[in-house]
């Protein structure tokens, strides 16, 4: 299926346009605008980006491989970061991807059955001092306990999708 | 000491609605980017940002006043000033804290930089991670544009500034100036061949001065107090002035970020703005001073400078915690200063653990387009597993302390350093220790998993 951006979205894209020198240099933007309508990166919107900037197809996938925030596969309704680097393992982290991969019935790198969460681990996210924390989609959720992060999750399970 | 301190970068801290133009602008924002713009020229800005001995905030400790001093700009060719917000050195978390409670003060100072660099444009590079602070920074930007303040003439001068952010998209190599430059172009963050410099060509060809965050938002404190006051406020004036935000994370008790005079001690940042070791019974073991790449100190080492010369000389026989925390300082006890976000571990961690865990980091971040990095790194996360299954043998540790000698000076940008230095740090710090676990495994008694499951638990957790 074809991909394209809604009108509201297009008009975002110009806006980011004229923040450049070149129309390159909007890449990144204009690839998250397009991950934030589409969920994910896939051929298609890689093929429409690559018209929309004039840049060879090759060098879309170039980029979008080399970052770990543009997904290449499908996720899940919303995706959780589990940040594993030493400040947060310090303080627990372990812990907390285990109970999460319990709770979700899958292993980090994975989505759960239900479509509902794909659990990813991170590195470092900057919020060390708030350690433990997870990521979920753009909200930080710090100095976690189990106790917190189940009552995280089942808002989340709660609402309607 | 800190009844007197008055706080400049996190003034405005706590303030509800700090965020905003209005409750930033009456708690003093954009006064002294008026009176910049207005009355001073820029050579006279650099000159006080030159007085100020401000070193870079983003890890390397540079003085900004020289960095700028290296623009050059030929006939035709664009200034730019690219903000380094990528914020990803493990353990750093202290720029995230202005782009979110004061957006405004960076703004000002990039508004009073561009100034005195002669830049029209500037790029605040943000990690895609931290989605709330673009928002934060945005929203101040719009608000700050409507006012006028940031646009085609700021304050009525006739000298165009236009601010944009860019997200990044995860990727830790980004931090670096030039894997930033990269991917603010659109491309793959990876790390150019320097030089050129960027102050030669960096952004799209131009003179460009990438600084970080913090090192930015400190300029309109400098401008207002003058290079020489400012700079006083430090304990090590005049090579290294003024004040700047501390982080502490790990097992203490207040983690969080603390602002305070260049200079205090590690000591004083653990036990007194870090509230502490977090269990009373599990003293300090070690401590990672500014950022994961900074080699690890130890509590029970002591500064040997025997010799009058030695710059640390006055702190001969005193435990390392005591030396005041300085870029130049920091350098001659065989460490850095990073980012100054120190990483506090007690005596259940292991350290051959915690080393894995940062060697597993560097392992995934490395942009792959050296050797020694790409395959030095991956090599040091197999020996360190080895040791720790119970697979390694004691020779091991050479081992690793070869690979890591091997990165060192062998690759296109820091990142090589990065890697080798803190495992170089913790080999030589905890020798024992490495070499009693690649005999038995990592011994049973090692509490680090056990203690840590207790803390999120039991609900302990601030
Ligand atoms: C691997 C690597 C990662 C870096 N990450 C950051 C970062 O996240 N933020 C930052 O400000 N500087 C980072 N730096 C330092 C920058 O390259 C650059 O020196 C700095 O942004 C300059 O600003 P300053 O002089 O104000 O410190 C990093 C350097 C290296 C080698
Ligand atoms: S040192 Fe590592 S991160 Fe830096 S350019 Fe080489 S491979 Fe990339
Ligand atoms: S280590 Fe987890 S946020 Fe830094």
């Amino acid at each position: 299926m074809a991909f394209a951006l809604t009108p509201e979205r297009e008009r975002e894209v110009e806006e980011l346009l004229s923040h450049y020198p070149n129309r390159r240099a909007a890449l990144i933007p204009v690839l998250w605008v397009c991950q934030r309508q589409h969920g994910w990166i896939s051929p298609e919107v890689i093929d429409w980006v690559a018209r929309r900037l004039e840049l060879s197809t090759a060098v879309v996938k170039g980029v979008v491989t080399f970052y770990t925030m543009f997904f290449e596969e499908p996720v899940g309704e919303h995706v959780i970061w589990v940040c594993r680097t030493l400040s947060c393992d310090l303080r627990g982290a372990k812990a907390i991807q285990e109970h999460l991969e319990e709770k979700l019935g899958c292993k980090a790198g994975h989505t759960s059955k239900d479509g509902k969460f794909t659990l990813l681990k991170a590195e470092c996210l900057a919020a060390c001092g708030q350690a433990p924390m997870v990521q979920i989609d753009d909200d930080y959720f710090e100095n976690l306990t189990l106790a917190k992060l189940d009552g995280i999750i089942e808002r989340f399970r709660g609402e309607a999708s | 000491m800190s009844d007197e301190f008055q706080p400049l970068l996190t003034s405005r801290y706590g303030i509800e609605g700090s965020h905003t133009l209005a409750v930033a602008e009456k708690h003093g924002a954009y006064r002294t980017a008026r009176r910049a713009l207005t009355m001073m020229s820029p050579e006279q800005i650099k000159e006080e940002v030159k007085k100020a001995s401000l070193r870079g905030r983003g890890g390397a400790g540079f003085p900004a006043g020289v960095k700028w001093g290296f623009l050059n700009p030929k006939e035709g060719e664009e200034v730019y000033l690219v903000v380094n917000g990528d914020e990803s050195e493990p353990g750093t978390f202290k720029d995230r804290t202005i782009m979110n409670q004061d957006p405004h003060r960076l703004i000002e100072g990039i508004l009073i930089t561009c100034w005195a660099i002669g830049a029209h444009t500037a790029y605040i590079y943000v990690r895609g991670e931290l989605k709330h602070s673009i928002d934060s920074l945005d929203a101040a930007l719009a608000e700050a544009r409507t006012k006028g303040y940031v646009g085609d003439r700021p304050f009525g001068k006739p000298h165009p500034i236009h601010i944009w952010t860019h997200s990044g998209a995860g990727a830790y190599i980004c931090g670096e100036e030039t894997a930033l430059l990269n991917s603010l172009e659109g491309r793959r963050g990876e790390p150019r061949l320097k030089p050129p410099f960027p102050a030669v060509k960096g952004a799209f060809g131009m003179p460009t001065i990438v600084n970080n965050v913090e090192t930015i938002s400190a300029v309109p404190d400098i401008v207002e107090l003058g290079g020489e006051r400012w700079c006083s406020l430090s304990r090590l004036a005049p090579t290294d002035g003024g004040v700047r935000l501390y982080g502490i994370s790990g097992h203490v008790k207040k983690p969080g970020i603390y602002e305070a005079p260049v200079g205090i001690t590690m000591r004083e940042l653990i036990y007194d703005y870090g509230g502490g070791m977090l269990h009373d019974d599990h003293p300090l073991k070690a401590v990672i001073p500014g950022g994961s790449s900074t080699p690890v100190l130890r509590p029970d080492w002591t500064v040997d400078a025997p010799n009058e010369d030695h710059p640390l000389h006055a702190w001969h026989g005193k435990s390392e915690l005591d030396v005041p925390m300085g870029v130049d300082t920091y350098r001659a006890l065989g460490t850095m200063l990073g980012t100054c976000c120190a990483t506090v571990m007690d005596d259940t961690v292991n350290m051959v653990e915690a080393c894995r865990n940062l060697m597993r980091f560097y392992r995934h971040e490395s942009c792959g387009q050296c050797t020694p990095c790409r395959e030095g790194g991956a090599w040091l996360v197999d020996v360190l597993d080895g040791l720790l299954s119970g697979r390694g043998k004691v020779d091991d540790v050479n081992m690793l302390v070869d690979i890591a000698n091997n990165m060192m000076g062998n690759t296109i940008c820091a990142f090589g350093e990065g890697t080798a230095m803190p495992l170089l740090g913790f080999v030589q710090r905890f020798a024992d220790e490495f070499v009693e676990v690649a005999k038995r495994g990592l011994p049973l008694d090692v509490r680090h998993d056990e203690s840590t499951r207790a803390l999120v638990k039991g609900g302990v957790a601030a």
